[in-house]
């Protein structure tokens, strides 16, 4: 397969060792105490979240969920926001009203935000697209799901009606070998999850969650279909969760083999190793960018922990739109 | 229909609801309404948007599958979006199949991140026709007791008309909960062209001395029945809510103040529903100006039963408001 251009590949580094840096750092701070309620590990979804967010264009609707940080930072939500929301301030994306990156939309971004009852994304997203359709606007509205997801009855209603519309729709499901604590072999009885939109008249491919070339490359494919009014498609994406389902969880459910045979083509590490073996980068160009994104985690970290709590006496504000 | 000229029209109640329908999608070219069967010449159920195709084309009138969890979803994505989707479920019995969709997912993303869900449900509701546990039922107190929705339930073709105008300007999620038995039963005068009712301000249906009903939907006809009745002996005050969420509590506590006595009544089972918010409301508003205990009509805590001797058990109507009225007065 032919490489992506050489700066895009640069660009997905870098939004990949962001997400990474600013995982590592949301870890640390739970680990000594400094976090609010719970935190969700992105730990070997960075390459679906940003290769996904970067195939997009800035007019196309987006909704991520809560392994996908990656696509925030590169739909333009900033660190300082996003961490101050996971640390329940008046200066995150939900002024204190949401949890983690529950809820983090902001529709000047074309993100809309999720709820923890996955996948009702996906209905939301396709409803955007089907909004593009009435309105003959040429965007694409494209939501991540989990395997999990793919069990609940929305997600076939969802691609149903999808279909049905011909929406300019895509789906991501993120396999990540675990729902919770439940593997994939007591969730369905398939091997490849894809073929549940092959049942609704959904095209649908199984790429390498891994492989952040071939996650970018499909989805931009699928999205230049979607928006040429070919209709919606589905991409599993398959990774490993490599942590746990949240913070509190240590996960070990899961077989120390499979965790491994895993970290063995950790997402950021393999593309690394691509850019340095084609001759892109050298090492001291990705310690400059590790370094680079630990001083903008940093600077997010003191705004938020220095940023205001929510003031009691606007609980009740917002309910409504005016 | 031309919004310029002026006067009134008799129709139906469900004359109306076409009405209003009609009107927005007129007014605003952002306004479509979905469901199942509501397209082409059949026009839905009841034949609520029969048409209304045939006017604006199957996209701005779009059949859907048997999929709530989906199409209230998507309405919200449209929503989100600057569309103001109607959608018609049918049955209010159906809802439920799409609750996640309405109470979970619409309801809290104000609230959350600042992003408006203007869209409407259309939910035909009520029984007293014969059609048994799931085609008769009136949930509106799931969705009273959720924040973030609002609540409507016309009593009158003008209401209806009026509170769609309203519920589809409206910047959040709104349930309209349509009164099935009203449909082809009550007629009414309706303002041509723009007549918004405002949603969150209840009617005075009947002036009275005695005692204040304070209800909504099919039971207005039923409390107005029930004060015919006892005229001259007794005057009642009727209450035609028309919102229940927000409940315009001011105008029910003036009334109660001013009549000393509060009977309330609603189709939908008693136990836990709109009407026990109302009197516990009272319970402290008006408590000093009552002159008995606030009286409180509802269905029984049963699945709405088919057979007509079961269901006439199970429903409140103007006997037993009469008999409520009564014994209030004389206590």
């Amino acid at each position: 397969m032919t490489p992506l251009p050489d700066e895009l590949n640069i660009d997905l580094h870098y939004w990949m060792r962001l997400t990474r840096t600013m995982d590592d750092q949301l870890v640390t701070l739970w680990k000594q105490g400094r976090g609010v309620g719970t935190t969700f590990n992105q730990r070997g979804h960075e390459a679906i979240s940003a290769g996904a967010g970067i195939a997009l264009a800035p007019d196309d609707v987006v909704a991520p969920m809560h392994r996908d940080l990656g696509c925030y930072l590169v739909r333009g939500m900033t660190p300082r926001r996003l961490m101050a929301n996971q640390l329940g301030r008046a200066a995150g994306v939900t002024r204190g009203r949401d949890a983690n990156l529950h809820g983090c939309g902001d529709l000047s971004l074309n993100l809309i935000g999720f709820i923890s009852h996955l996948p009702q994304s996906m209905p939301v997203a396709l409803g955007a697209a089907m909004s593009f359709s009435y309105r003959s606007e040429p965007r694409v509205a494209l939501t991540f799901v989990g395997d999990g997801s793919s069990c609940a009855g929305v997600f076939h209603e969802t691609l149903n009606l999808a279909a049905v519309q011909r929406a300019p729709f895509v789906v991501i499901v993120e396999n990540n070998q675990y729902a919770y604590s439940t593997p994939l072999h007591q969730q369905m009885a398939i091997d490849r999850l894809a073929v549940r939109a092959t049942a609704h008249g959904v095209e649908s491919r199984t790429v390498d969650g891994n492989d952040v070339e071939e996650v970018y490359r499909n989805v931009e494919e699928a999205v230049s279909k979607a928006r040429d009014g070919g209709g919606p498609t589905l991409i599993e994406a398959r990774t490993m969760r490599m942590l746990g389902h949240a913070i509190h969880d240590g996960a070990e459910y899961v077989p120390q083999v499979l965790l491994d045979e895993w970290k063995a083509r950790d997402p950021l590490i393999l593309h690394e190793e691509k850019l340095t073996s084609r001759g892109l980068v050298d090492h001291e160009y990705l310690a400059r960018v590790a370094e680079k994104c630990r001083e903008i985690v940093d600077d997010a970290v003191e705004f938020a922990e220095s940023s205001e709590w929510p003031d009691p006496g606007t609980v009740s504000d917002g309910v409504y739109a005016p | 229909m031309d919004s310029n000229r002026t006067g009134t029209r008799t129709m139906t109640y469900i004359e109306a609801i076409r009405d209003g329908l009609r009107t927005e999608m007129r007014r605003d070219p952002d306004v479509l309404v979905m469901g199942e069967d509501i397209g082409g010449d059949f026009g839905g159920a009841f034949k609520a948007t029969q048409g209304l195709e045939a006017e604006f084309g199957a996209r701005r009138v779009m059949n859907t599958p048997m999929t709530e969890l989906a199409f209230i979803g998507a309405a919200t994505g449209m929503g989100l979006m600057g569309l103001r989707p109607v959608i018609e479920v049918q049955f209010a019995d159906f809802i439920s199949t799409g609750f996640d969709s309405i109470v979970q997912y619409a309801a809290t993303t104000h609230y959350r991140w600042q992003a408006a869900v203007p869209w409407v449900i259309r939910a035909p509701a009520d029984g007293g026709i014969r059609s048994g546990p799931f085609h008769s039922q009136n949930p509106e107190a799931w969705f009273v007791h959720t924040p973030g929705l609002k609540v409507v339930a016309p009593a009158t073709p003008a209401d209806a008309k009026g509170l769609l105008l309203s519920a589809i300007r409206d910047n959040n999620p709104v349930i309209y909960f349509e009164s099935k038995p009203l449909y082809r039963s009550l007629r009414g005068e309706v303002p041509r062209g723009d007549s918004a009712t405002p949603i969150g301000r209840a009617r005075i249906a009947r002036a009275g001395h005695h005692v204040t009903v304070i209800t909504y939907g099919e039971m207005v006809r039923q409390a107005l029945i029930a004060a015919d009745r006892l005229v001259p002996k007794v005057t009642v005050e009727v209450i035609d809510l028309r919102t229940l969420k927000p409940l315009d509590r001011d105008t029910i506590t003036a009334s109660v103040r001013k009549t000393g006595r509060a009977v309330v009544v609603h189709a939908a089972n008693r136990l836990a529903g709109v009407g026990a918010e109302i009197a516990a409301d009272l319970g402290q508003t008006a408590f000093e100006f009552l002159d008995a205990p606030i009286h409180r009509i509802g269905g029984l805590d049963v699945p709405v039963p088919f057979s007509p001797p079961l269901e006439d058990a199970y429903r409140p109507g103007a006997d037993d408001i009469m008999a409520a009225i009564r014994e209030t007065v004389a206590y």
